[in-house]
């Protein structure tokens, strides 16, 4: 037995002296609060105090806990519920995941130091990794020196634009329940047999005798798929099986799943597989070249898709410019690496198969897996766990199949957890871009045409290769007026690791290569690099490159806004060796490329008076669970604290899309909105009120006054719907959009978000270290629905443009965990300027457009653009490490 | 056997003998792991012999001690780049309990221990059953993963000899991010100076080679006036360094980035 003090009570536990700590406390004590990111100390999300010291909880013995005293996120000491409040009133927490090792990391800081600088707060949180925030708002939170601005309650009508703790804030710093924290009794633990090679045949053994060993529960291969062994997010593309037969096309793919009884080791050592590597095309050149091995026999040269916008006439544009650059850019495959790997459980209730996982598409995974485990969509039911960040690889399947066969076959729950390899190895990735083309501006400045074409390796399977194919040749122009253009984009396979979907959906490679050549081309037309993009900014009114005439177009405000900082930052760099100025932009469609894109938002009002929101929006930190409900209450009419949220749980809540391309603030906002204001004309109806009634809340009844006149309706009298409510309203949005022609040519999107970037930083002439000092951020959202969540996912998605920009290159095989995958820590994020425009979208709710992935993509051709004004060095790949920049400031890239 | 925790140096001997792995921090030996370490293990951190600094003529440091507690603990200035990589090791969880033995014997070419223990002449004390070694850090040190340990042998203690404990000392570590981060390059640098004159210099460069390494050359070099010593050391002669390319940085690029870190150490201590 071992025995120590948890959270101040005394425990006793079974335990082998061996085991991790972090697996005595979340499955033997159940105490999951602890998160597990990563089993090797890379990130931090385990750490618990050990006798007042912070450590991974998965690099402890069990043994060395004997006799101490542990505390944990659960924990009530004097500095975790400070460090707790002020989390909340700064927005530290988003998803999440990290906050349990970020909040144990400041309490061991603060009780040495209760009042650090932020110099010694990043010293204790450096061993804490964040993917959402950006780092900004938990430093503040830690040393609590500044005011925070978080609003508690604001009253009826006022909650839209207030920033509003987030409404799932208290779960989040308590150690919220993700996809691996919930463990039915009995759950079979599952594990997948993955490829170890690229490109491989493979052949079974005694598939029996191993299920027949001790502990054994069973074992699964793609023969035991009832149904449509083949799923894409995209349907008619699907082509990616749950389970593979021979041959595996990349490394981590699934080719058998073991399930192993409760408590038994869960080792896969000997099982019987024979592998017979088959020369892998790795990259999209081999690919494409004649004669190359096809991944799917039917798509010739390997060509997914490709995508194309004509516009003009681009090549006679550029004949006649006067000035003309050119240039090419690569980038790499970049990893998601939330700090939550895929995790999830399934078990059957009834003659439904109930999955609870790590999710952003709650309905997209209903429909998938049902037809991959053969079942009618009404029989499985998707419960979305909390998400420890998602940015896009957490809308494709991942265990939800593989637990929902094992349930199926087996009657049983059945609970599955990747390992951190295991994430990064089987999961999408960015798509690595190789890109190229020109651009030309007139003697004034003016941009006459591009002309561009790009190749993105889109990896074994679809997954979102042909939005990515489509979404780079509208975005390329970026926000430029841009009157003759020819774009292309191939997505080709290789096989390489699946490509999909990542905050930005290849516009950020995109932007890398347009908003590089910008600097080069303002300079050979004489101009501030600033001024040259405000000249060429998009206005209200203009034609895209799509032929899409624009409103509330927010990029010129977003550039101007960026004026006084440019000029004293010119100032500051001319003072001192090395330092650099850039800046970039972005715009952004938000919802699908000219496809349907619905999202169905439903309110009811039960006779006791309570108000619930069926809040489908999947939350993964980016704030939904808060934003939609501040829209539904301003458009209902009663305070945001009135409303009970359920989640996008698919047996109680309609679908509200899934959460990606910057869609939900927007469609499913739109959807709240209309949905609030038809269940508040319902209950005016009731009380022959006008428009500017007021409604209040009491058990049983709600008041409606009018006026000098107050009517009070007894929600207990009137008749209950099938799903309980007195008074309900459900409504959905779709947004207006059109399909794009042969040129490319339509309305692919019905709203665009916008906004613009500035860096400061130097770069160490000797070293090519990069030193950022501070990013200036100017957004046009629209409507800024709550400014504290708007400004957490610009710090977030900036921290992850530093990323792109300077760290991070996943290579298959070799980077496979987060000591050699780098990922932005504590100290790599500087003080980011929030400037926030609200230039209303008519079409979005309140005037809201969307933000998330537009926040990334402006960062990283900023920072090379720094980079370039700071020593000339031309980086045309990312990313920038040191020692490519020390070889490109000598001209050698 | 499984997992064995002695109290006393007398009970771990014969666990190591018969093959035990040994654990202090951890840090090295769960990644990689399942949820538990599987076959014999002996956990050394409830050694008391085993732990702790004392100074007193030389510098001891109990091969359980852990980077916090080094870079806590109040040293001579010699000591300032063993402290500076103290706290500069992964983070600040792997700094709580890695231990200074652990990064010895785990022998990676990256350890960010080694340069600053080279810089101070450290020894090692490897004790087992049939009595007590001592060897210099580096013919302990054999390569990448592969030190100078018999069966049956631990580490037990870094031994400082007080001749070294003169002088100053600066550590540089070169990542591509600030924390968590495995350096490109690391050297440190640890100074004797007389009036305006460095007497005596000792240089080390780590992740350049399969082991970090004294670079006698550039340790000549730096013998003279202190003005300059810098620039000296840029141009010193680094050709004993063998670095690879891997996915951090090129051969060529860690060659200069190691003069110039030796030359930025130079600069802090001088």
């Amino acid at each position: 037995m071992i025995g120590f003090r948890l959270n101040g009570r005394a425990v006793q536990v079974a335990a082998p002296p061996g085991e991790r700590l972090s697996e005595v406390l979340r499955e033997r004590l159940g105490a999951r609060g602890t998160k597990v990111g990563c089993d090797a100390g890379d990130c931090g999300a385990c750490s618990v105090l050990l006798n007042g010291r912070s450590v991974c909880s998965c690099l402890v013995p069990a043994g060395q806990a004997d006799g101490a005293e542990i505390v944990t996120v659960e924990g009530e000491t004097p500095e975790l519920t400070r460090l707790r409040a002020a989390f909340l009133r700064h927005g530290a927490a988003q998803c999440g995941i990290c906050t349990p090792g970020m909040l144990i990391a400041g309490a061991e800081l603060l009780a040495r130091n209760p009042t650090p600088t932020e110099a010694e707060a990043m010293d204790a949180l450096g061993g804490v990794l964040c993917r959402c925030t950006g780092y900004r708002k938990i430093l503040a939170a830690v040393c609590d020196a500044a005011p925070a601005v978080a609003a508690d309650a604001p009253p009826a009508g006022q909650a839209v634009g207030a920033a509003l703790v987030r409404l799932d804030g208290a779960a989040k710093v308590a150690g919220d329940s993700f996809g691996a924290d919930h463990a039915p009794e009995g759950a079979l633990t599952v594990k997948a047999v993955r490829s170890p090679h690229p490109h491989a045949a493979f052949r079974f053994g005694d598939l029996a005798g191993f299920a027949a060993r001790p502990g054994v529960a069973g074992v699964f291969t793609a023969a035991d798929i009832p149904g449509r062994n083949a799923f894409s997010v995209i349907p008619p593309f699907a082509d990616q099986p749950a389970i593979a037969r021979s041959p595996a096309r990349f490394r981590g793919e699934c080719v058998a799943l073991v399930a192993f009884e409760p408590g038994a080791e869960a080792s896969l050592d000997g099982f019987p597989v024979d592998w017979a590597p088959l020369p892998p095309v790795l990259t999209p050149a081999e690919a494409e070249s004649e004669g190359a091995h096809l991944l799917h026999p039917d798509r010739k040269a390997n060509l997914l898709i490709e995508g194309r916008v004509q516009k003009g006439n681009a090549e006679a544009a550029l004949a006649a410019s006067a000035h003309v650059v050119e240039g090419s850019f690569t980038t790499s495959y970049v990893e998601h690496a939330y700090i939550e790997p895929e995790a999830g459980v399934a078990w059957i209730e009834g003659d439904t198969l109930v999955i609870r996982a790590c999710t952003q598409a709650p309905g997209m995974d209903r429909e998938d897996t049902a037809l991959v485990l053969g079942l009618p969509a009404e029989r499985v039911r998707i419960i979305p766990s909390a998400v420890g960040g998602g940015f896009g690889s957490k809308l494709d399947l991942s265990v939800q199949p593989l637990i929902g066969l094992v349930a199926l076959r087996t009657g049983r729950p059945a609970r599955m957890i990747y390992s951190r390899a295991e994430s990064m190895a089987s999961t999408t990735k960015r798509h690595p871009a190789e890109m190229t083309g020109r651009i030309g501006c007139d003697a004034r400045g003016r941009i006459t045409g591009i002309v561009f074409e790009g190749r993105f390796n889109t990896g074994a399977y679809s997954s979102w290769g042909p939005t990515v194919a489509n979404r780079v040749p509208v975005h390329v122009s970026g926000p430029y007026l841009t009157p003759n253009i020819t774009a292309r984009a191939r997505a080709v396979h290789t096989h390489g690791p699946v490509s999909g979907a990542f905050r930005g959906f290849g516009v950020p490679q995109g932007a890398l290569w347009q908003e590089t050549l910008y600097d080069r081309l303002a300079e050979k037309a004489g101009l501030d690099r600033l001024e040259f993009r405000i000249l060429n900014a998009l206005r209200d009114g203009q034609c895209s490159a799509t032929g899409q005439i624009l409103q509330a177009v927010g990029i010129g405000p977003c550039l101007e806004a960026l004026r006084p900082r440019w000029r004293a930052a010119l100032d500051w760099a001319a003072q001192g060796p090395g330092r650099g100025v850039g800046v970039a932009s972005c715009w952004y469609g938000c919802g699908n490329t000219a496809l349907p894109n619905p999202s169905t938002i439903r309110i009811g009002m039960t006779p006791g008076g309570e108000v619930v929101l069926h809040q489908g929006a999947t939350d993964i930190g980016q704030g939904s669970n808060t934003v939609i409900a501040q829209i539904a209450a301003d458009a209902l009419g009663l305070p945001v604290a009135a409303l009970r949220l359920l989640g996008g749980d698919t047996a109680i809540t309609p679908d509200a899309g899934k959460t990606s391309a910057s869609r939900q603030t927007f469609v499913s906002g739109r959807a709240a909105e209309k949905a609030g204001r038809a269940l508040r004309h319902a209950t005016l109806r009731l009380a022959n009120a006008g428009q500017g009634a007021r409604l209040d809340l009491a058990p049983g009844c709600i008041t409606v006054t009018d006026g000098p006149v107050r009517r009070r309706i007894d929600l207990t009298a009137l008749p209950v719907d099938a799903r309980g409510y007195a008074l309900s309203a459900e409504e959905t949005y779709d947004p207006p959009t059109t399909g794009l022609d042969a040129n490319g040519q339509g309305t692919p999107y019905a709203v665009y978000g916008y906004g613009a970037q500035l860096v400061e930083l130097s770069v160490d002439r000797a070293l090519g270290t990069v030193t950022l000092y501070h990013i200036t951020a100017a957004h046009d959202l629209g409507r800024a629905i709550n400014p504290q969540l708007v400004t957490g996912q610009i710090e977030g998605g900036i921290a992850q443009g530093i990323g792109l920009a300077l760290m991070e290159e996943y290579l298959s095989g070799r980077t496979e965990n987060l000591h050699d995958y780098l990922i932005p820590t504590a100290g790599d994020v500087p003080p980011i300027d929030s400037i926030l425009l609200e230039i209303p979208d008519p079409e979005g709710p309140f005037g809201a457009k969307g933000l998330g992935e537009h926040v990334l993509i402006p960062t990283a051709p900023a920072i090379l653009n720094a980079i370039r004004h700071a020593t000339g060095a031309v980086l045309t790949r990312t990313p920038a490490l040191p020692h490519r920049i020390l070889a490109a400031m000598e001209g050698q890239e | 056997m499984g997992y064995l925790r002695p109290a006393t140096l007398s009970e771990v001997f014969p666990a190591v003998a018969s093959g035990a792995r040994v654990l202090a921090g951890g840090t090295d030996l769960y990644p990689g792991q399942g949820s538990r370490l599987v076959g014999p293990v002996v956990d050394l951190t409830s050694v008391a012999a085993l732990r702790g600094i004392s100074l007193s003529g030389g510098l001891r440091l109990g091969a359980c001690t852990s980077w916090s507690e080094i870079a806590e603990a109040g040293l001579p200035p010699a000591c300032a780049a063993l402290q500076q990589a103290a706290r500069q090791v992964g983070g600040r969880q792997i700094q709580n309990v890695g231990t200074i033995g652990g990064n010895l014997c785990n022998a990676s070419p990256a350890a960010d221990g080694v340069p600053p223990l080279l810089a101070l002449d450290a020894e090692v004390e490897l004790l087992s059953a049939a009595g007590a070694r001592r060897l210099p850090l580096a013919r302990f040190l054999l390569g990448p993963r592969k030190v100078d340990l018999r069966a049956g042998e631990i580490l037990a203690a870094v031994l400082i000899p007080e001749t070294a404990l003169t002088g100053r000392s600066a550590f540089q570590k070169l990542g591509a991010r600030a924390y968590l981060v495995i350096s490109i390059a690391m050297a440190a640098v640890r100074l004797t100076v007389d009036g305006d004159r460095i007497t005596r210099a000792a240089v080390a460069v780590g992740a350049c080679g399969p082991v970090a390494s004294r670079l006698p050359a550039v340790e000549a070099a730096l013998l003279g006036p202190v003005a300059g010593a810098a620039d000296r050391a840029r141009q010193a002669d680094y050709a004993a360094l063998s670095p690879i390319d891997d996915v951090r940085a090129t051969a060529a690029y860690r060659r200069r980035a190691a003069r110039e870190l030796v030359a930025r150490a130079v600069e802090s201590c001088a």
